[in-house]
């Protein structure tokens, strides 16, 4: 084959070109106007990194509040409902709205999304900077609202105690509002960025899976996100003119709102997810060393969960009030989510199948990618049941489970990708040894914080629950215990993460052999990505003819 | 597997229903089981087995059409069954029998009012005789909150300006809890309600009289029992610090200044009053925000009450 560029061997050898996207321009002020889709990614990375840390932060304080039913420390209560409630409302919002939607899509699929089509950038350069200012607003006023009088409304922000509670509700309402039109703009670049900007002679299916992922998201971002900045302003507009809407003693609906948020918030866990499935999708092949199985069908279940995403909205309002027949009905299309999602598992399952398996830190968290997203899907059929829901839902069971699908799906995928494109985003190689310890930290913890859960939420511990019974105070216990060795094992990624930009060993430009064109640039990539233009010449993933000797 | 059943789920099992849910939550358990290995074992079987070799070759598999065909279409027979039983279980406990006994549930931040057919109300505790359908009518007077017994397996939103409905029958005699399941605030947590299964005798004179556990109190101890019960706690503390509403604590027998710039004197009277309409004379510094507890209070309850009130010094 002609294809010696995308040989991991033989591109390790190529010297290195003196400038790179990094060093061509320097100062604050080139990269604050920056419009190379690189540059913003690492800036939406370093961005989303700090919300996920400050989230994270949250996170383990709604831990430590319930710790025990008494909620002291050292012997002395510290933390009180009111405290509590804010916790978990900006723990949630911080991480929906700041981290997890724009992770995947802004950071990393900005940076390799054009790469891998064989692009100079994305289609529109300036809106993406914007996108990424627009995130910046959005997240001033989010933290402003923390600032300036805490919201405890949870992240879903149900009426009517969103429109009557104290607290600085407009302002998130209006941050949110703002980082909605951040993810639109995202979305919309990798929309036309795919149609326009494939390298010659590349189909739709010549394209890696991970396009066909980011642009199903894209699909999502700019159909359902107009509902959820729609709903901000209604409740905007009921809170601060007191017009009825969603409250009742004005003549609006509550039951309204939660159909509004759910258009939105339902396709949004899509937004969520199919990015982390793209990137999957690119990590088995590369560490298993054969072409994906059933490319077709992951690309068509990519597309069928999008459009299957905006009609399950209901299933989250089987017990608010919702009619027997929409139920029916919201239960029957809810099941058939599970179908494109199984067939995923099946194809990603048989690509190992007779490869050539490495376990570097990508591929572990792949690997832990497949065994908790299983569960994450496997619990979800318990929700789609109608019956069974109705114990379930509102419980901590319900809690487990869709952090089973959001931490242990996307978040898990994001630390896989981010470890997988590293060397090509900084040009250095992280520690593998010290890659491989983090990520069972990560793993062990996060099944203690949330496998105990699924226990505590079927016996019926109701969410958002400051005080609980006593006979919930072990598993409680345990499940904070391991939020530590959760937190721990992310800690100490970042810690070898950046030390690796100062020691690191300089990255070759194919470390682990990956065939799409991203692989082709030099590592760290020049100003516009490719020395020369590059040209479809094979398909993704095709292993034929190349026999790795070592990694 | 009766003790995993235990694990997973509430130990008792109140009413028809729960029987009912606990099977097909069981069911999908071991279904989910054996799906999970059925993907782990492979997983972990490759991983091992195809393990790093250099120079090892591996086979183009680009797809293979009948085995697509057939891991779409098992997975969506599973779940259509799957949906069918779901609905029925769903349909079965939506519609209710013909004979029941309607109860309506008022919620309000943070308690639970409920009244019987005959007029009958109580606060933050739900007498039911057992084995006799429960029809209960519900809504709420500010925000939305969720009645759920987890013990019945019984949950459902309670939603202002509109009713919701649930029907259940509670099959043993016993005390239970029910607690809100939608977030209504600071006091959610605490929003709980006792529910007592009755035999229909115990039922029968708990509707006439109250029940007679009030005289094995004193009723210092009554009203402090009244006090967690009704819900007072949420707005009223009893260690002099300032919550919601003013403390109780060391406030009896002395003056206190109301919104209106008078002052009156903390007393059996004024006590009453504030409890009945709590509108009339509302301390300085605090919102007029207190629910009237106008025929929700037996005379017992109000006796203890301000008994308790009078105890803490």
């Amino acid at each position: 084959m002609e294809h010696t560029l995308t040989s991991g061997n033989v591109t390790a050898d190529r010297p290195r070109p003196a400038k790179n996207y990094l060093n061509e321009t320097t100062g604050l002020w080139s990269w604050m106007s920056t419009v190379d889709h690189k540059r913003i990614g690492i800036m939406y990375l370093g961005a989303v990194s700090f919300a996920f840390l400050l989230g994270g932060i949250f996170a383990l304080l709604v831990r430590l509040s319930l710790l025990n039913p008494q909620h002291t420390l050292f012997g002395k209560q510290w933390v009180t409902a009111e405290m509590y409630n804010r916790f978990f409302t900006l723990h949630g919002a911080i991480m929906v709205f700041l981290f997890i939607i724009p992770s995947i899509p802004a950071s990393l699929a900005n940076f390799v999304l054009p790469m891998m089509l064989g692009a100079k950038d994305v289609a529109f350069p300036r809106l993406n900077l914007t996108s990424f200012y627009l995130w910046v607003a959005g997240a001033a006023l989010a933290i402003g609202s923390m600032v300036l009088g805490a919201v405890d409304t949870g992240w879903t922000f149900y009426t009517p105690y969103s429109t009557t509670t104290d607290g600085a509700v407009g302002l998130m309402t209006l941050a949110v509002f703002i980082l909605g039109f951040s993810s639109i703009f995202t979305g919309l670049n990798f929309i036309a960025t795919t149609h326009k900007l494939r390298a010659p002679g590349m189909g739709w299916f010549d394209m890696p899976l991970f396009v066909w992922g980011i642009y199903a998201t894209g699909v999502i971002q700019i159909l359902a996100t107009p509902v959820l900045a729609i709903t901000m302003v209604l409740l905007l507009i009921e809170r601060v003119f007191q017009i009825g809407i969603f409250d009742s003693r004005i003549g609006g609906d509550p039951v309204l709102f939660q159909h509004f948020f759910w258009f939105y918030s339902h396709p949004a866990v899509y937004i969520m997810i199919l990015p982390g499935m793209a990137i999957i999708s690119e990590i088995i092949p590369t560490f298993s060393r054969k072409t994906i199985f059933g490319y077709r069908a992951i690309a068509y279940s990519s597309v069928s969960l999008a459009l299957l995403s905006f009609i399950v909205w209901g299933h989250h309002l089987f017990v608010a009030g919702e009619s027997d027949l929409a139920n029916v009905i919201f239960s029957a299309l809810t099941f058939l989510v599970a179908i494109p999602s199984g067939v995923k598992m099946f194809n990603w399952l048989t690509t190992m199948y007779k490869g050539n398996i490495s376990f570097e830190t990508p591929m572990l968290y792949a690997m832990a990618f497949l065994f908790l997203f299983a569960i994450g899907g496997l619990t979800g059929i318990f929700f789609a049941t109608l019956a069974v829901d109705i114990h379930l839902t509102d419980t901590y069971f319900v809690v487990a489970h869709f952090h089973y699908v959001m931490m242990g799906g996307t978040v898990i995928a994001f630390l896989g990708g981010l470890h997988y494109w590293w060397p090509k985003m900084t040009g250095r190689m992280y520690s593998e040894k010290w890659g491989r310890v983090a990520c069972a930290l990560v793993f062990i913890g996060f099944n203690m914080t949330f496998g105990s859960q699924f226990i505590m939420g079927g016996q019926g511990m109701p969410r958002r629950y400051f005080n609980y019974l006593d006979q919930f105070q072990p598993i409680h216990a345990f499940s904070t215990y391991g939020s530590w060795v959760l937190g721990s094992g992310l800690f100490l990624t970042a810690i070898y993460l950046l030390a690796s930009l100062k020691t690191g060993p300089l990255a070759p430009d194919s470390p682990w052999g990956g065939t799409t064109m991203e692989w082709e640039s030099s590592s760290p990539p020049v100003v516009h990505n490719f020395e020369e233009q590059p040209v479809f010449e094979h398909e993704p993933y095709d292993y034929r003819h190349r026999t790795v000797t070592h990694v | 597997m009766e003790w995993l059943r235990r694990l997973l789920l509430p130990v008792d099992q109140g009413s028809e229903f729960a029987k009912h849910i606990d099977n097909m939550y069981m069911a999908i358990f071991w279904l989910s089981v054996i799906m999970f290995f059925g993907l782990m074992v492979p997983m972990c079987y490759f991983a091992w087995r195809y393990r790093f070799k250099p120079g090892r070759v591996t086979p183009h598999q680009t797809h293979n059409t009948v085995m697509e065909i057939v891991w779409t279409v098992i997975p969506l027979l599973l779940c259509v069954g799957l949906f069918f039983w779901g609905i029925i279980g769903y349909m079965q406990f939506a519609v209710g029998p013909g004979e029941s006994m309607e109860i309506q549930i008022t919620a309000k931040q943070w308690l639970w009012q409920f009244e019987f057919p005959d007029g009958t109300r109580a606060v933050n505790e739900l007498h039911i005789p057992v084995n006799k359908p429960v029809h209960l009518v519900m809504t709420s007077e500010d925000v939305l909150h969720d009645f759920f017994i987890p013990d019945m397996r019984v949950k459902r939103d309670v939603i202002p300006g509109r009713y919701t409905e649930y029907w259940f029958t509670p099959t043993t005699v016993g005390e239970h809890v029910s607690t809100c399941a939608e977030y209504c605030g600071k006091g959610h947590s605490d929003m709980k309600a006792k529910v007592f299964v009755d035999t229909p005798a115990d039922f029968a004179k708990w509707m006439e009289t109250g029940g007679d556990e009030w005289m094995h109190h004193t009723p210092e101890e009554w009203g402090r029992i009244q006090y967690e019960q009704k819900g007072c706690q949420s707005c009223h503390n009893v260690d002099g610090t300032r919550s919601k509403g003013p403390t109780w604590k060391g406030i009896w027998g002395k003056p206190v200044k109301l919104n209106n710039g008078t002052t009156v004197i903390v007393d059996e009277a004024y006590v009453r009053e504030s409890m009945m309409q709590p509108g009339a004379k509302v301390v300085e510094g605090f919102e007029n925000i207190m629910p009237t507890f106008q025929g929700l209070l037996r005379e017992n309850e109000i006796r203890g009450l301000v008994a308790y009130i009078k105890s803490l010094q």
